[in-house]
């Protein structure tokens, strides 16, 4: 990662969403920092257990909080969150307490493939090849392969839960430089299939649902993440998998075993390759993939 | 007891007062879109807020009741029939064992709301009877009725005498018209509007679109204009892009800067569009009224204007209940 350890970044921003609703975005760019940021404050605010707060969701570089305006009054809450924040900015709390997460994906498979032939000709910028190609060349990369080997050598971490159930947003743990980037369809689709790696931006996303979409489509996952009838184990307490600060590593899979993982989904017997991990901030900033590989080896010891 | 769907109308769905506590990962909060009539006909027949309704939207459905119901049908205007007579809406009914209600094509307004005496007895599911059909999750099946559902009914939690009201005052009622101003708390990314572009989203008039449904609202008119800058990393290359962040309910966004967009209580919880406003909490059940073609202006208001009307609109409620 970049040899700069630290970022300074700025003084969060205060805005009201209606009455009922408090932003506070850490900053307007992406960065780590801004997301464990956000979370921190997220935490220290949850950790208060104050009346009056409905909804609690940190995002990538912001927060979001939910409050009833007869219980505790707008600028009362600005008020507490701006203290929690000043104590975010002086601790020196750079863990947490998280887990890896291994995730099967079958990059270039036909279900994608399909629903991108249906959306080329005013919706992408490049219509005549696919998503992996363009994705590949605007990050100047020489082939699919290679962009597709980007994606799943290095480990992701989950910044966001939402837009709709359980879907979430990562950010990959490289250097800004290695970030991949790629723009979003000109404009969305109807359509995206159930588990699609997605990308827009800097951020993956892999979609619970299958719905309309706008980013980037290279691959599908191949077991769920959002289980509302909460059948697999890993669904036993709820039906939701992810939740920010998980730590994910894309594990490139072909047709075969893509099948075989249904199967297992099918008969109940699938769970996700995990174990838990302390994610530390300043390591990931400081030592780049040297730290990455502490984190996945973590997944490789039974 | 249970009632029975013969047509399932244009988009009927169970609602609540909605599912709270799982925005953070996605889940909308749901619940009736106007939640004031909703209350209205949880009121009419002696149920409490909570019970589950069905709410129709632009068409309604017909139903059949296998027992002797107390029903009440409030909201958007429409007429009501039960074994083919003629019967008001904001009122207490009763539907005979076997009998059927039927409903014809909305005048006013774009959703209504049926309750019948002891609720939609769907299985609550994380806290709220709500559907959330993206996620087939809650109400009948998660999804919205089709012909052929048979919907319980659970048990009364109130005695029928109790029923606070047997109709809802005219002047109680809310006005349906094709002319709607929307109080607006300014802020959020406002500030990457152009002086224009933020006059012309809050003093020229807008239109309601077609796309207009429980996750969101399209308005059509003058557009805006968007500063230009260099995008922050991550935003993405329009400047109407953000980093993904979370949306307010009732948040206005402006994709590309042409058609504003009002979220409503399906609307997805994040995204990496930038919001400008939002419509305060008092006026989100007039959002629900609007039909496409509704001439429309947002007002712009202070977050003290927005706590008073706030306060208006909940002593509105409590007056139903008393």
């Amino acid at each position: 990662m970049t040899t700069k350890s630290t970022t300074t970044l700025p003084e969060a921003r205060y805005t009201f969403g209606g009455d009922e609703f408090l932003f506070v975005e850490i900053s307007e760019e992406m960065s780590l920092e801004a997301n464990f940021r956000a979370m921190l404050i997220g935490r220290g605010l949850a950790e208060k257990k104050l009346d009056g707060i409905i909804e609690l969701c940190p995002a990538n570089a912001s927060l979001l909080v939910r409050f009833d305006p007869d219980v505790i009054a707008p600028n009362s809450l600005e008020t507490i969150i701006r203290d929690i924040e000043e104590g975010v900015v002086h601790s020196d709390t750079t863990t947490l307490e998280t887990r890896i997460v291994e995730v099967p994906v079958w990059y270039s498979d036909p279900f994608t493939a399909e629903v991108v032939e249906r959306f080329r000709e005013g919706y992408h910028q490049n219509p005549s090849g696919t998503d992996l190609d363009y994705a590949a060349a605007v990050n100047e990369l020489e082939s699919a392969e290679a962009f597709i080997e980007a994606h799943h050598s290095s480990p992701w971490l989950v910044t966001m839960v939402g837009f709709v159930a359980g879907l979430p947003f990562m950010y990959q743990l490289v250097d800004r430089e290695h970030q991949l980037q790629v723009p979003k369809y000109l404009t969305p689709r109807t359509d995206t299939p159930k588990l699609t790696i997605g990308h827009g931006g800097c951020f993956c996303a892999l979609y619970s649902v299958r719905g309309a979409g706008g980013y980037q489509m290279f691959g599908v996952a191949a077991a769920p993440i959002f289980d509302p009838q909460q059948q697999g184990p890993d669904f036993a307490d709820f039906m939701i998998f992810f939740k920010p600060g998980d730590i994910v590593k894309f594990r490139s899979i072909e047709e075969a075993e893509y099948y075989e993982i249904q199967e297992q989904v099918e008969q109940g017997t699938f769970s996700f390759k995990q174990t838990p991990v302390t994610f530390d901030l300043k390591r990931a900033l400081d030592e780049g993939s040297a730290y990455n590989n502490v984190l996945m080896e973590a997944l490789n010891v039974d | 007891m249970s009632i029975e769907v013969l047509t399932p109308g244009l988009s009927t769905t169970v609602q609540d007062q909605g599912r709270f506590g799982y925005y953070n990962v996605g889940l909308p909060q749901g619940g009736s879109l106007d939640a004031y009539s909703s209350q209205a006909a949880n009121m009419l027949v002696a149920n409490t807020v909570d019970e589950a309704v069905l709410e129709c939207a632009y068409m309604g459905s017909n139903l059949s009741f296998d027992a002797e119901s107390v029903i009440a049908v409030t909201g958007a205007e429409v007429s009501i029939t039960i074994n083919g007579e003629s019967a008001p809406m904001w009122e207490t009914l009763t539907v005979p064992s076997g009998g059927t209600v039927e409903f014809g094509m909305m005048t006013q307004g774009a959703r209504f709301y049926i309750a019948v005496h002891g609720g939609i007895d769907v299985p609550v599911v994380l806290g709220s009877r709500s559907t959330y059909p993206l996620g087939r999750l809650g109400g009948f099946d998660g999804r919205k009725l089709e012909a052929g559902d048979v919907l319980p009914v659970g048990p009364a939690t109130a005695d029928l005498n109790a029923v606070p009201q047997k109709s809802v005052p005219v002047e109680a009622r809310p006005e349906f018209s094709k002319q709607q101003e929307l109080r607006v708390l300014m802020g959020l990314y406002d500030f990457r509007l152009t002086d224009k572009g933020k006059r012309n989203l809050v003093e020229e008039e807008w239109s309601l679109t077609p796309v207009a449904d429980r996750a969101g609202l399209r308005y059509k008119g003058p557009g805006v204009e968007w500063r230009e800058r260099e995008q922050p990393f991550g935003a993405g290359s329009d400047p109407s892009n953000i980093v993904d962040a979370g949306y307010s309910v009732g948040s206005i966004q402006i994709p590309g800067g042409t058609q504003p967009i009002i979220l409503h209580r399906d609307a997805v919880s994040g995204g990496g569009y930038a919001m400008v406003g939002t419509v305060i909490s008092a006026d989100m059940d007039v959002v629900a009224r609007a039909t496409p073609g509704t001439v429309t202006r947002f007002v712009e208001v202070t977050m003290d204007e927005a706590l008073a009307a706030r306060k208006v609109y909940k002593e509105a409620l409590a007056s139903l209940w008393a």
